[in-house]
């Protein structure tokens, strides 16, 4: 088994007086798509800031290729990870191909200046973003800034790549096309020999399952689940972290995690009732694994 | 492993994707036709103003014979001298500081714009707009006032910029809010940095003598009257080191666009950047309002200007802004000169007439573009 690029060790997190984060240790290894999931403000989005170093751990540790991720210049750290941000923001109308370009910047005055080109390029035409290149920012809807940002990411060419809901704004084409991208990285070697390795937040449980070597489930800011998707996603954990009633099947071979649409009306010719809402909530659960 | 040490062979397209030539990518580069057509078409209209501009007062002088007189000095026997009486000595000793003062101080005005609108991720922030330009003001009072001299003539600049200094910091921490500037907070704090500096400026006059207060007065309306050789050579390398600067920080002003998260993380050290950038926007500052007063609007119109034609790329619209900064002042300062016959408008004046609207037109553009006043 590689050794792990990223060593996520104990790490807790206050922020404003409150815990966000609380005790999360997790590695990831060349070669690995890892999914975070979780319901809303479990502290997906603080982890990845946290690795990214925008926020330090106020306990534990973050490793980054064996170094502590806190001590890094901005400039050392570009050269290492690449991250995908929520939101999408540009203060002037730099064309779409220009903002891929800017993924370029770690690397000026280096060698692999002379890339660039080839390196935009491509990364522009494995995001389907060609066609938009001479276009101004500012002026993409939301998922095309997606896809543009996402660009900009794979051209900075680095060994980590996080992600942060990339798939929020995007159509089921480009959703798909996003994942299976990050997918396709996590599986060939990057700059530095050893293979990518991503780390996703993803909402959608179904694509998650799809493409995640691994998915680590966070709720209320502990690490309650990691492993593979077959092991994580039973439906009894899945309705405990998201308190709501799903069901979990496999189909053509791929889990599907279709939660029960409790409001929605009961489709015509059913004589199922929609199955009852049964919060599972204080019960300590058997698979909280943290010591 | 470092990525660093690593030696990379040439990347290459994966097989499957082409790439043809004159593709959407290819098509946009980086400083096209554009630009250079701009560079082109802003120097030969500064020369040809320069030239028309210095002709032009109470003692008129044909083109021909300016540059005959230029050429002259510059050891060249080309063309003919002034023929009117002192026509020469009017030229070098009054017309051309003067020209080359307002050469300087609308490259730096236009340039510091530019600059902090990139820093500022807002198109709305200009030294005079934000109250830099009053807090320079502010400063070089003091040494009227309480007639301090203990630099030379580099007192007055020293002070502006340490006035400029303090009002760029004071602006950036108190109108920014989760890492950007958001319109309405920059154009409240310049109006309570103006309100303050206003003040102090006003407490200046209060305590200055007669002749201190019409030098006050006079720079509070801004005028390149009275511009002398000894003072463009103290603003000159003022100017230069800030465009010089600004010019080996533009690659990565553009990437400040993304917002300072974002541009951490593609390796820029936002906050070492910012400063750096604050002090370069007060030196120019300083620069301009030492000798010439408060001259407004200049770095709000130019830059937008110029970002209209050729994109908001920083190393073009950096040096762009210089020269595009330097025209309209050459052009504003022939007006203040000519307009009145025997009065010599304040061209703080003029700029303000004319870059007054063109601020309210922006802001009501700006307010709808961002769906709010966000």
């Amino acid at each position: 088994m590689p050794h792990a690029m990223l060593r996520v060790h104990d790490v807790t997190i206050r922020l404003g007086g409150r815990e966000v984060l609380c005790g999360v240790s997790l590695d990831v290894r060349p070669g690995e798509l890892v999914a975070l999931v979780g319901p809303n403000g479990a502290g997906k989005t603080t982890l990845l800031s946290a690795i990214a170093g925008d926020l330090e751990p106020s306990a534990g540790t973050i490793l980054l290729d064996d170094v502590d991720v806190a001590g890094w210049r901005p400039h050392r750290a570009a050269r290492h990870r690449a991250v995908l941000p929520q939101e999408h923001h540009l203060a002037f109308g730099f064309p779409a191909v220009e903002v891929v370009r800017m993924g370029r910047t770690p690397w000026v005055g280096t060698d692999r200046e002379d890339d660039d080109e080839v390196v935009v390029a491509e990364a522009m035409a494995r995001t389907d973003t060609v066609a938009l290149a001479p276009r101004l920012f500012p002026t993409l809807s939301g998922g095309e800034k997606a896809r543009v940002a996402f660009a900009r990411v794979l051209a900075q060419q680095t060994a980590l790549i996080l992600l942060d809901e990339p798939t929020a704004a995007l159509d089921l084409r480009h959703q798909d096309q996003v994942l299976a991208e990050a997918h396709r990285l996590s599986r060939i070697p990057a700059a530095g020999g050893a293979s990518h390795a991503v780390v996703a937040v993803v909402h959608d449980l179904t694509i998650a399952a799809a493409y995640a070597d691994r998915i680590c489930v966070l709720a209320g800011g502990r690490l309650v689940a990691d492993g593979p998707p077959g092991d994580v996603l039973t439906p009894e954990l899945v309705e405990h972290v998201y308190d709501h009633p799903v069901d979990v099947f496999e189909h053509r071979g791929r889990l599907v995690v279709l939660p029960h649409r409790s409001h929605a009306a009961a489709p015509t010719g059913s004589a199922e009732s929609p199955a009852p809402h049964h919060p599972i909530g204080h019960q300590e659960p058997p698979w909280i694994c943290t010591p | 492993m470092t990525v660093d040490q690593t030696r990379v062979a040439p990347a290459r397209l994966a097989p499957g994707l082409t790439l043809r030539r004159g593709s959407a990518i290819g098509s946009v580069r980086r400083t096209g036709p554009r630009a250079v057509a701009l560079f082109v078409g802003l120097s030969v209209a500064l020369v040809v103003m320069v030239v028309i501009s210095a002709g032009r007062g109470q003692v008129d002088i044909p083109p021909a014979q300016v540059l005959g007189s230029i050429f002259h000095r510059v050891g060249l026997p080309w063309g003919h001298l002034p023929t009117q009486p002192y026509g020469d000595a009017t030229l070098w000793d009054v017309r051309f500081p003067r020209i080359g003062m307002g050469l300087l101080v609308g490259g730096a005005l236009a340039a510091a714009g530019a600059l902090m609108q990139g820093v500022f991720g807002n198109p709305l922030a200009e030294p005079g707009v934000v109250g830099v330009s009053s807090g320079a003001a502010f400063a070089a009072a003091i040494v009227i006032v309480f007639d301090l001299g203990f630099l030379g003539t580099w007192t007055t600049p020293a002070f502006a910029f340490v006035g400029g200094l303090i009002t760029t910091l004071v602006v950036y921490l108190l109108s920014r809010a989760g890492g950007r500037t958001e319109v309405v907070t920059l154009v409240l704090t310049g109006i309570a940095v103006n309100a303050v500096c206003g003040a102090g400026l006003a407490f200046m006059i209060f305590l200055a003598d007669s002749s201190a207060r019409d030098q006050i007065v006079f720079w509070q309306l801004g005028s390149l009257n009275g511009s002398r050789w000894v003072y463009t050579a103290v603003v000159s390398p003022f100017v230069l080191a800030g465009l010089v600067g600004a010019f080996w920080l533009s690659r990565r002003l553009d990437v400040l666009a993304l917002g300072d998260r974002t541009a951490r993380h593609v390796g820029i050290d936002v906050e070492r950047l910012r400063l750096a950038v604050i002090v370069l926007v007060a030196l120019l500052t300083a620069a301009a309002v030492s000798f010439a007063g408060m001259i407004g609007f200049v770095g709000l119109v130019v830059p937008h200007l110029i970002r209209m034609t050729v994109g908001p790329g920083h190393r073009v619209l950096v040096p762009a802004s210089a020269l595009g900064g330097a025209l309209l002042l050459t052009c504003a300062d022939l007006v203040a000169r000519t307009a009145v016959s025997t009065a010599d408008l304040p061209i703080g004046m003029l700029t303000s007439l004319v870059g007054g609207p063109f601020f309210f037109w922006l802001l009501r553009r700006s307010r709808r573009s961002a769906g709010g006043w966000a």
